[in-house]
């Protein structure tokens, strides 16, 4: 791939019931500390790129209603109604493309409507929907079947949201610092069993924003570019009973794209740390395996052993992940902005020491249908 | 400035989307609904390519992207893939009343499964694998709903 950096990265605080925020007010504040990091103006800005649910927000084009707010007037415009690392890696491919540096931008409110219908209405209108099937009762169909498939019990699960919500007491953009205890999560009641109430990842709002630009414009910069080493991105069966939900067969061969694309031929080594999709706590533990960081049906063990603490040998989720703050859609760009700045050296109370090469993973549609896999590293 | 913002209530507006669809099953999904309905039968759909049976039916293999003619008459049990027990769920989303699960179901003679919903089950009697049998509605009008939900089959004694 030619070089490409992301130069410029903005979170709002994430938080339930934001109601001083507009989607817009989200959006600006965001994109202006992208650009601020980024050390330009608007005016340097040739391609605005944005990311919303139309579900979510309650209006249609949800994706153009924000476009006074990140400052697209007369620039080169376009939207990904998916999540962060599939929008992001779009804006990669327009700068490729040669129109300039991106400014993308992404932004949830979750707080404002009813999670469970909005996430009903993403399951087939004629076979699914009038189940009432949601996102929390078709993850544990797929917990379950991860669970059964390799013995991984609910405490295993329960050591990621020990980790996660322990680790977002150093990130002040975190909604949701929690000191638990495994007994703490085992005791929380069943949503839908095998998840527990605190297995699950909160609602949140708030908005995240990117620069990102090629080489030359990225070496002309005073900013810290965090290098674009790899995309990949693969899709699975949209109906569950149509593929073996035990298993990571997106995950698996986006990773291998992203990974050729960045010379990586052994991810648990070459790895120093990642950023993972973990709105469910089983979700890590089947992401760390689908990376390649461990063995199939390891990171239970490979979790229990502290390897993927804040101060362990390959930290995964070091920003507290989803499950302290779930912007849907936000969440994929803000596992790339943390993996940016881990390898800027700028993640502040949580920075990881020696981070070199970090892998962000985001998903798209029911139990991980569809799944981007990025490489992020501090060389061209 | 936010200053002002503190002491100020800010203000919400209660709203609503509420738009009528109607979804075409289409000529496959009519034809393998009908057939719940009129004859309590699930039919697959078979790839001549693969060979792989498909239920819920479609038109084409999504593996190797041949078109599904053949029609297949499927058993109404079945067993269970994998299932979750709903513990909190939205009361506009819970289609039974007491206590029920999802469930992902392969029929006998299916290659794939389908989510449905599971009740009248003591929860020792869930298992993967764990044999399952479809309970019609008594009133049906061609729609998945004809199927109430999945329940252990009794063990004979």
């Amino acid at each position: 791939m030619e070089p490409v950096a992301i130069v410029g990265v903005g979170m709002t605080k994430f938080e339930r019931d934001r109601v001083r925020d507009t989607f817009g007010d989200l959006v600006f504040e965001a994109c202006t500390r992208a650009l601020d990091d980024a050390g330009m103006t608007i005016d340097d800005i040739d391609i605005v790129l944005t990311g919303s649910n139309d579900f979510f927000d309650g209006r249609t084009i949800s994706s153009m209603a924000i476009m006074d707010a990140c400052g697209s007037y007369d620039k080169n415009v376009s939207t990904v109604e998916g999540d962060g690392t599939f929008g992001a890696a779009h804006a990669v491919m327009r700068v490729l493309a040669g129109w300039g540096t991106c400014l993308y931008c992404a932004h949830h409110k979750g707080s404002e409507s009813v999670m469970p219908l909005i996430t009903n209405a993403m399951f087939d209108p004629i076979y699914e929907r009038f189940l009432g099937i949601d996102s929390v009762t078709s993850a544990a169909l797929q917990a379950r079947a991860y669970m059964d498939r390799y013995g991984v019990t609910e405490e295993q699960c329960a050591q990621v949201s020990v980790k996660n919500h322990g680790n977002a007491f150093k990130n002040p953009y975190a909604q949701l610092p929690l000191q638990l205890t495994i007994e703490d999560v085992l005791a929380s009641p069943y949503v839908a069993d095998p998840i527990k109430l605190l297995d699950c990842c909160p609602i949140s709002d708030g908005a995240s924003a990117v620069v990102i630009a090629g080489a030359q414009r990225a070496k002309a910069l005073d900013a810290k570019p965090a290098w674009v080493k790899g995309i990949g991105y693969n899709c699975d069966a949209y109906h569950l009973g149509d593929r073996d939900l035990s298993k990571v067969d997106a995950l698996q061969a986006a990773s291998k794209t992203a990974y050729a694309q960045a010379g990586i031929s052994d991810p648990a080594k070459e790895v120093d740390l990642a950023e993972v999709h973990d709105t469910f706590t089983y979700l890590e533990l089947m992401a760390i395996e689908g990376l390649g960081l461990c063995r199939m049906g390891e990171a239970g063990e490979f979790t229990a052993f502290g390897n993927t603490a804040q101060d362990g040998r390959l930290p995964v989720n070091a920003s507290g992940g989803c499950i302290s703050s779930n912007p849907v859609l936000v969440a994929g760009l803000n596992s790339i902005i943390e993996c940016a700045l881990q390898i800027r050296g700028d993640a502040g109370e949580h920075q990881v020491d020696g981070v070199k090469t970090a892998v962000a993973q985001g998903v798209n549609g029911p139990c991980g249908q569809s799944q981007c896999v990025w490489v992020l590293g501090g060389d061209e | 400035m936010d200053d002002w913002r503190e002491a100020q209530e800010v203000l919400v507006m209660d709203g609503g989307i509420k738009v009528p669809y109607s979804w075409s099953a289409g000529e496959t999904g009519t034809t393998y609904l009908e057939s719940l309905r009129d004859d309590k039968k699930f039919l697959g759909t078979r790839c001549p390519e693969c060979g792989i049976v498909y239920h819920i039916p479609r038109r084409n293999c999504p593996d190797c992207f041949s078109e599904c003619a053949e029609w297949v008459e499927l058993g109404s049990s079945g067993e269970l893939v994998t299932y979750t027990i709903t513990r909190k769920h939205h009361p506009q989303l819970s289609p039974l009343k007491g206590v029920f699960g999802y469930a992902v179901i392969k029929l006998d003679g299916a290659d794939t499964g389908f989510v449905h919903l599971i009740s009248e089950f003591d929860e020792s009697q869930l298992a993967k694998g764990a044999r399952v049998e479809a309970v019609f509605a008594g009133e049906r009008e061609g729609s998945i709903l004809d199927v109430r939900y999945f329940r252990p089959v009794k063990a004979v004694s």
